[in-house]
């Protein structure tokens, strides 16, 4: 287990990672989900010992990790950008790892040989990287982080600058790989809670240099112990309406007045936020919003509406074409409906009396 | 109309190359003159018309009124070359050291060592010439080879560190962060890594430390009496009342000759493509 204790770091008067103590396990595949700047690279930089923190501690299996400098640490890394040794031939790009832990030369090149054929480009050994395509390159990287066996792989956002297709097609040849390393630490940095969604055996989310949640991603899906993690972990992003209770109404803030029962689930009167993720708005209500903004990608539609000042986002799972400016009557389905308290917990749902 | 374009930039080319080798031309014809061909003239073709003569050529290896370039041109080879090595091995170094590593000493920082070395060039030698001769007199080291080879290090790291600084720079850190992960200690990084991408830098920052330290006249001069002499000193001393314009011209192009031929060689090395590949 990879656990990481207190861990803060501050550069210049940026803090960037803020009492960071998250754990990691063997065999499971972490994904880091949070916006940019959230501090994901940070905390991976952290782990690999590419930067200091100020506080706090990194350990495997409880060895400290302290002090040791970059390359005592047994841990692979892909990043953003596609990086591989433009001097060296692909081949030697991939065995360089294991030549630089007096790996004989001939051992290593076979080694190396064996996992470019499994990141499909057997046929490309002799190139040099400069040679190569995007894709390519960062499949590259890949069996270069790869090919050590390090205990720990950190993956840092490694398809965002590769087109979509792609993407989709290296993240599935990507779990594959991984499947076969029983006991490897894998943690995957991403800002797409879809991609995170789907991949991770765990889910982290992050924000503001903080981790603010972790579990099950399926789990943290519908419990966001959080407003601030409803936001990081829904996409298309959740619509956060005021809501106020009095004795026998629900007030939504600019939007509806509703009878108390049509929440299905009894609240003392107060102030609330409720969290609506954009899948439980629908056409055919009696709220009027006007359209700002509709974007269809794949099968489903995104539209961003405006109701009376408040922002909404609605998801259809259809094509449609929703004219800017036109206006829309929407329903509010409210039974996946989220409460949160004033200080943006999440109040769980509680089955209604009577 | 696109031929007319192209014979346009033909044309400027043509011209160009003409404006550059047409000194070398006057140069390689005038050390085959004698006095009179010299101040004479030609009637009908300038520079081809007259009699030949190896009088410029004869005074360079012993002949009358001249000198033996031979061994003031093997000095010149070895401190240049030398001078330009140790330059090149210290100012990579610390080129390297500057571009990866923060230094700070109070209010100063990296760009002030930078610029510590580059200020050697910027002031005028003369500055340095009463120091150097101090400290080389103390070393016991005036008027020898190795004297001359530490001061012509002194000139040139300035120029490598300049050369290389801005190389390093463009190369980015995610390849020795990459490195390290692999297993590499910084050493190693820079041997193994870093090294082998900078060449086309190295061989940059070479050609200028070999240039500037082969044409150098002042410290030859300064720092030298009558043991040592190097090739831009004794072809000074070539001179005479009346100027031997043959025997100078044939002089000059013995000593621009390795230059010439290392320009040939190096271009070749001198394109920028040599990272593309590093970090998309």
């Amino acid at each position: 287990m990879l656990e990481l204790t207190g861990i803060s770091l501050t550069e210049g008067r940026v803090p960037h990672l803020a009492d960071v103590s998250v754990r990691f396990a063997k065999g499971r595949l972490t994904t880091l989900l949070g916006r940019t700047g959230a501090g994901k690279t940070t905390l991976m930089r952290i782990i690999a010992g590419l930067a200091l923190p100020d506080a706090g501690q990194v350990r495997l299996d409880g060895a400290d990790w302290s002090r040791l400098a970059p390359w005592q640490r047994p841990v692979a890394m892909v990043t953003q950008q596609f990086i591989n040794y433009p001097h060296l031939s692909v081949l030697d790009n991939v065995a360089f790892p294991l030549v630089r832990r007096n790996v004989p030369q001939d051992r290593a090149r076979e080694a190396a040989r064996d996992m470019l054929g499994r990141v499909g480009l057997a046929a490309m050994v002799d190139r040099r990287p400069s040679q190569l395509s995007g894709g390519q390159q960062q499949r590259v990287a890949i069996a270069r982080a790869l090919v050590k066996k390090a205990p720990v792989v950190l993956l840092d956002e490694p398809f965002v600058n590769l087109d979509y297709k792609l993407r989709e097609g290296l993240r599935e040849e990507l779990i594959d790989l991984l499947q076969a390393e029983r006991d490897t630490i894998v943690i995957y940095a991403s800002t797409d809670p879809r991609e995170a969604l789907q991949m991770g055996d765990d889910i982290i989310l992050m924000a503001e240099g903080r981790a603010i949640q972790s579990g099950v991603p399926q789990t943290v899906y519908a419990h966001p112990a959080t407003t601030r993690a409803a936001e990081v972990v829904s996409d298309p992003p959740i619509n956060l309406i005021g809501l106020e209770v009095t004795g026998d109404a629900l007030r939504l803030e600019r939007l509806a007045d509703l009878p108390r029962t049509a929440l299905g689930r009894d609240l003392p009167p107060g102030r609330y936020t409720l969290g609506l993720r954009a899948h439980c708005l629908r056409q055919g209500g009696t709220l009027p919003a006007r359209v700002a903004l509709s974007e269809v990608s794949g099968s489903e539609t995104v539209t961003h509406l405006q109701a009376a000042g408040q922002a909404l986002v609605m998801l259809e799972r259809t094509v449609t074409n929703h004219a800017i400016g036109s206006t829309l009557h929407l329903a509010l389905h409210l039974d996946d409906a989220l409460i949160f308290d004033p200080h943006g917990r999440l109040i769980e749902k509680e089955p209604v009396h009577g | 109309m696109r031929t007319f374009y192209l014979s346009l930039k033909y044309l400027a080319v043509v011209l160009w190359s003409a404006f550059v080798i047409f000194p070398f031309l006057w140069m390689l014809s005038t050390s085959f003159k004698t006095a009179n061909a010299v101040t004479a003239g030609a009637k009908w073709l300038p520079w081809v018309q007259f009699e030949p003569s190896l009088a410029g050529w004869q005074s360079l290896f012993g002949g009358v009124g001249g000198i033996n370039i031979v061994k003031p041109y093997l000095n010149s080879g070895i401190v240049t070359l030398s001078g330009s090595a140790i330059a090149l091995v210290l100012g990579t170094l610390a080129a390297y050291g500057l571009s990866r590593f923060t230094f700070k000493a109070g209010p100063l920082g990296n760009g002030d060592i930078t610029f510590f070395f580059i200020s050697q060039r910027i002031m005028p030698p003369i500055v340095l010439a009463i120091p150097f001769f101090l400290m080389l007199r103390f070393l016991g080291l005036l008027d020898t080879l190795p004297g001359l080879i530490l001061i012509y290090v002194a000139m040139l790291m300035p120029i490598a560190v300049w050369v290389m600084v801005d190389f390093f720079n463009s190369v980015p850190r995610g390849l020795d962060e990459m490195a390290w992960m692999d297993g590499c200690a910084p050493v190693t990084t820079f041997v193994r890594v870093i090294l082998p991408n900078a060449v086309p830098g190295l061989v940059v920052a070479a050609m200028f430390c070999v240039i500037f330290g082969w044409n150098d006249f002042f410290f030859a001069f300064t720092m030298t009496f009558t043991e040592v002499q190097l090739l831009p000193v004794s072809i000074v001393a070539l001179n005479s009342s009346v100027t031997p314009w043959w025997s100078l011209s044939a002089a000059a192009i013995v000593s621009v000759a390795p230059l010439a031929v290392l320009a040939f060689v190096v271009e070749r090395f001198l394109s920028r493509g040599g990272l593309a590949g590093a970090v998309r």
